[in-house]
């Protein structure tokens, strides 16, 4: 059963602290709870769907189709965090001033964070899909398998969401002055890393050329398969053994988005009335 | 809705590239009983291969090794193609991630 919890717990980890991250990113954006559960729920019944088909997919495209399918998935997200950290840029003020008042209406408000609902949803999808897979092995295997994948599922879970609570704490100990500055470099490294991932699959398929398929080898370092190796992969995009291709779109990641925010942050804010 | 026709859009363009050449060198490793079989699997270092596994179980395995940079679930009676290398010589370890614990298996660069 702890063997069960810990791989369950291991593939939940990367969706439960981006959804730490985003909770935080979100502080007093109107209806962002509705908003990171509905990509929650979307991205569980989409896992379920992917499940199911994992074989189809996989088969598509000479057999890559799963590392294209999650290249994407990834690429969606990454445009995701960007768009939301540009728009942070010109109406993040806003939103920290009002952010004692209770109930005020930020215009637009609702657009960003209807984005982060689906990079929440698109964390769930990814590593849910394999989660279920797993747990589906455990309960048709013989012998009670029915009841260990319960006990040990839900204590993965519940292991992956105390992360995930963790790391929401964990930033709101931020001043709020300085909150949305954390929070928007930290989604900017992860958007990094999202894409370095992405380019990952992407060699994994034959499609990208590695350029130098291990630069170097940091495991002795950090282990990538430990927890602390993990929570760094997910939010700064640690990799013990980077490809050269996975490095430059790290920068050229970095670069679009950061000159985008620059770009975006000399537009003095939009006046938002506050709501009677 | 949007982002969900942009997904499909972006997955189909990326479905449309030319598939990868089938020239490399091909070799096959089973899964069956949550084991692989060979469990020791030669091949040349330097140049690209292709690695067939072929899941023999009723339930799916993930094909999970860090040292080759490869993570790839395999559904039940199902086979997959993984691309590799050039690689160094040297020896590398996999796993089968569901199975962890009988589900080992190396693959020696020469």
């Amino acid at each position: 059963m702890l063997s069960t919890a810990i791989i369950v717990f291991r593939e939940i980890l990367e969706a439960a602290l981006i959804v730490g991250v985003v909770m935080a990113a979100s502080r007093g954006v109107p209806r962002r709870g509705v908003a990171v559960a509905t990509g929650m729920g979307g991205g569980v019944l989409g896992a379920v769907v992917v499940a199911v088909f994992a074989g189809e997919i996989a088969d598509a495209v000479a057999g890559a189709g799963q590392e294209i399918f999650n290249a994407c998935v990834l690429l969606v997200a990454v445009a995701m965090l960007g768009w939301h950290n540009v728009w942070m840029k010109t109406h993040g003020r806003e939103i920290a001033r009002h952010m004692a008042d209770v109930g005020i209406a930020v215009r637009g408000g609702s657009r960003p964070v209807r984005a982060l609902g689906v990079v929440v949803g698109a964390a769930v999808l990814r590593e849910g899909s394999e989660t279920v897979l797993f747990l589906y092995g455990i309960a048709a295997s013989a012998g009670g398998g029915m009841a260990e994948m319960l006990a040990g599922g839900l204590l993965g879970l519940a292991g992956g969401v105390a992360l995930g609570v963790a790391m929401y704490r964990g930033l709101l100990k931020i001043p709020p002055r300085h909150l949305f500055a954390v929070t928007s470099a930290l989604i900017l490294l992860m958007a990094a890393g999202m894409a370095s991932q992405a380019a990952a699959f992407l060699v994994a398929a034959d499609l990208l050329p590695p350029l130098g398929s291990q630069l170097w080898d940091t495991t002795f370092l950090l282990d990538p398969g430990s927890l602390l190796g993990r929570t760094a992969h997910t939010l700064i995009g640690y990799d013990a053994r980077p490809a050269g291709v996975q490095m430059l779109v790290f920068v050229l990641t970095l670069a679009v988005i950061g000159l985008s925010m620059r770009a975006a942050g000399g537009k003095p804010p939009v006046r938002v009335q506050p709501a009677l | 809705m949007r982002i969900a026709v942009f997904t499909a859009a972006a997955t189909l363009a990326l479905l449309a590239m030319p598939p990868a050449q089938a020239a490399d060198p091909t070799f096959t490793v089973v899964i069956k009983d949550h084991m692989f079989e060979p469990a020791r699997i030669e091949v040349p270092a330097g140049q690209k291969i292709q690695l067939i596994v072929k899941n023999m179980d009723t339930t799916a395995e993930e094909f999970d090794s860090p040292e080759l940079k490869r993570e790839k679930v395999i559904a039940a009676g199902k086979e997959a193609t993984i691309y590799l290398g050039p690689l160094k010589p040297g020896t590398y370890r996999f796993v089968g991630e569901y199975h962890g614990a009988t589900a080992k298996g190396e693959l020696v660069a020469k």
